[in-house]
């Protein structure tokens, strides 16, 4: 049996296009589209290009995109940008989501010790943002709420059209983290009212290495790196081209077969939640419904994730875990904690994510897999002795 | 590769896992809360380890570590399976990633809480 690939939140393989693209990219645009003469200018021709493709999949204006390093840099940017232009005008408050990506949570913690009050909203045990806590949390003094589109561990989609409403009614900046939604799920910065997003080009079967910021016109960026007029001078660096012609070339093609794509990928991931639930005292993490077609989370009582992870990998499986030992400190994943899971549960945690090159078989396979490994894990395991015998209550 | 492969062997094939209905001595050690849970079972006879078993909840070097100790103390004596450290199993499971240096510390700890239990179990014995 083929290993089987389910780790697509982590990231993608990327896709033959993308990858001739950037191939054809080197050979073609070596010059530095920066330089006056032809080969410089030709890459020039084919930045513009991309810029005008990667803006026209978000609805943009080719001048709001900047590219990045990444979806990270990007994140970061775009939250420094934020609060320099809320403190311009003397705002300094700063709302985001207990559950987002470490590239907010830690730029927002950076934020907070230069002075910034920051007010992280709860996901409750769906996973999901409510508007209305976003409307109750701005204050006079709110300069940007961040929301990420799609939670990156569990999958659940916010509702970022409502609290783009909610948002420019109020005149605060709305930062969205569309890392995980980028190429799958519709993205209109005019519509929902956007004023920065940042997406990544590798989870959509792009190259690693690149993502890009969108910025309204008219919001000032600030600079992370400084030395040169790349990107409006807002970004220094010589341009990674072929990465950025693969970024390009991979979002358009995600976002032509997206709807294709998602069907069938949310067929086999409701395959595997079925078969998966299956399995007593163990629980989907997050809602039901509003959720990437990719993206499941499991937590499984009285087993611990790593061991299931190299179990899994053993049996040609690669998933992830929001387990202690796995995020490489001694608490479980943030995610998981902000759906008020309790820490001895979520230390059980299993994230599979999966694409469209998977197939119905694969799930089948990973979920008698899965039912196995765990069962094997709580045979040796004390934690579900004690549950089983009735010392400690069953939490799931 | 994240971990040796004499530490994916005892994770993969651990040794001496199971329960222990008629043990001497039965330790348990660390917590749920942060992920590693350790109970080892020790059978005695005329000061000598006999018999070990041990179960685990944890991760992939908390269920190596506990394999590796139980080989480590099995036909020990008592004093001699007392001078177990966490450093001799590493060593044994030819290194651990540092941010699992700890399994190593818990299996160490679960031998010495199994033989403690012993011990005042054989003294309330002759009480």
């Amino acid at each position: 049996m083929k290993y089987i690939y389910a780790d697509h939140a982590a990231t993608t393989a990327i896709s033959e296009e993308a990858k001739l693209e950037m191939m054809d990219c080197m050979d073609r645009f070596y010059g530095n589209p920066s330089s006056l003469h032809r080969p410089g200018q030709e890459a020039a021709e084919m930045l513009a290009e991309c810029r005008e493709t990667v803006a026209g999949l978000m609805n943009a204006d080719p001048r709001e995109i900047y590219f990045t390093s990444g979806g990270s840099e990007a994140d970061n940017q775009a939250l420094l940008t934020a609060a320099k232009v809320g403190e311009k005008k003397g705002k300094r408050h700063l709302i985001s989501t207990a559950f987002e990506h470490h590239a907010v949570l830690h730029t927002l913690k950076r934020l907070e010790q230069e002075g910034f009050a920051v007010t992280l909203l709860p996901v409750y045990d769906d996973g999901l943002v409510r508007p209305e806590d976003v409307t109750a949390a701005i204050r006079e003094d709110t300069a940007c709420v961040s929301v990420m589109y799609a939670n990156n561990e569990i999958g659940t989609v916010q509702p970022v059209r409502e609290i783009g409403e909610i948002c420019r009614e109020k005149g605060v900046l709305f930062h969205v983290d569309a890392v995980q939604a980028a190429g799958r799920l519709p993205i209109d910065v005019k519509d929902m009212k956007i004023d920065l997003l940042a997406v990544s080009a590798h989870k959509f079967n792009g190259p690693r290495g690149v993502g890009a910021l969108y910025c309204r016109k008219g919001i000032r960026l600030v600079n992370l790196i400084e030395g040169g007029a790349q990107e409006r001078g807002k970004r220094a660096g010589t341009e990674n081209l072929p990465a950025i012609a693969g970024m390009a070339t991979a979002f358009a093609a995600a976002w032509e077969t997206h709807k294709e794509s998602n069907e069938k990928t949310a067929a086999m991931r409701d395959r595997l939640i079925a078969g998966l639930e299956k399995i007593p005292h163990s629980k989907l993490n997050g809602d039901r419904q509003k959720r990437l077609p990719g993206i499941v989370n499991f937590c499984f009582e009285g087993i611990e994730g790593e061991s299931l992870l190299l179990h899994l990998d053993a049996r040609g499986i690669a998933a992830s875990s929001g387990s202690a030992c796995t995020s490489g400190s001694l608490d479980p994943s943030h995610v998981l904690l902000a759906l008020g899971l309790p820490h001895e549960v979520a230390h059980g945690s299993l994230r599979l994510s999966i694409g469209e090159e998977n197939t119905p078989e694969e799930m089948d396979y990973i979920v008698k897999s899965v039912t196995e490994v765990v069962s094997y894990l709580r045979d040796m395991s004390p934690v579900w002795e004690e549950l089983e015998t009735g010392k400690k209550p069953h939490l799931l | 590769m994240l971990y040796s492969e004499k530490v994916m062997d005892h994770f993969q094939n651990p040794r001496n896992v199971g329960k222990m209905e008629d043990a001497d001595g039965v330790g348990e050690v660390g917590n749920a809360k942060c992920g590693d849970i350790m109970k080892m079972y020790i059978k005695v006879k005329d000061d000598i380890i006999t018999d070990v078993k041990f179960n685990t909840f944890g991760c992939g070097s908390a269920i190596a570590t506990s394999s590796m100790a139980t080989e480590m103390i099995k036909g020990k004596s008592i004093d001699e399976a007392l001078e177990l450290s966490n450093k001799a199993v590493v060593e044994a499971l030819d290194g651990l990633p540092t941010n699992k240096i700890h399994c190593s510390v818990l299996a160490e700890e679960a031998v010495k809480a199994a033989i403690e239990d012993y011990r005042s179990r054989q003294t309330a014995k002759e009480m």
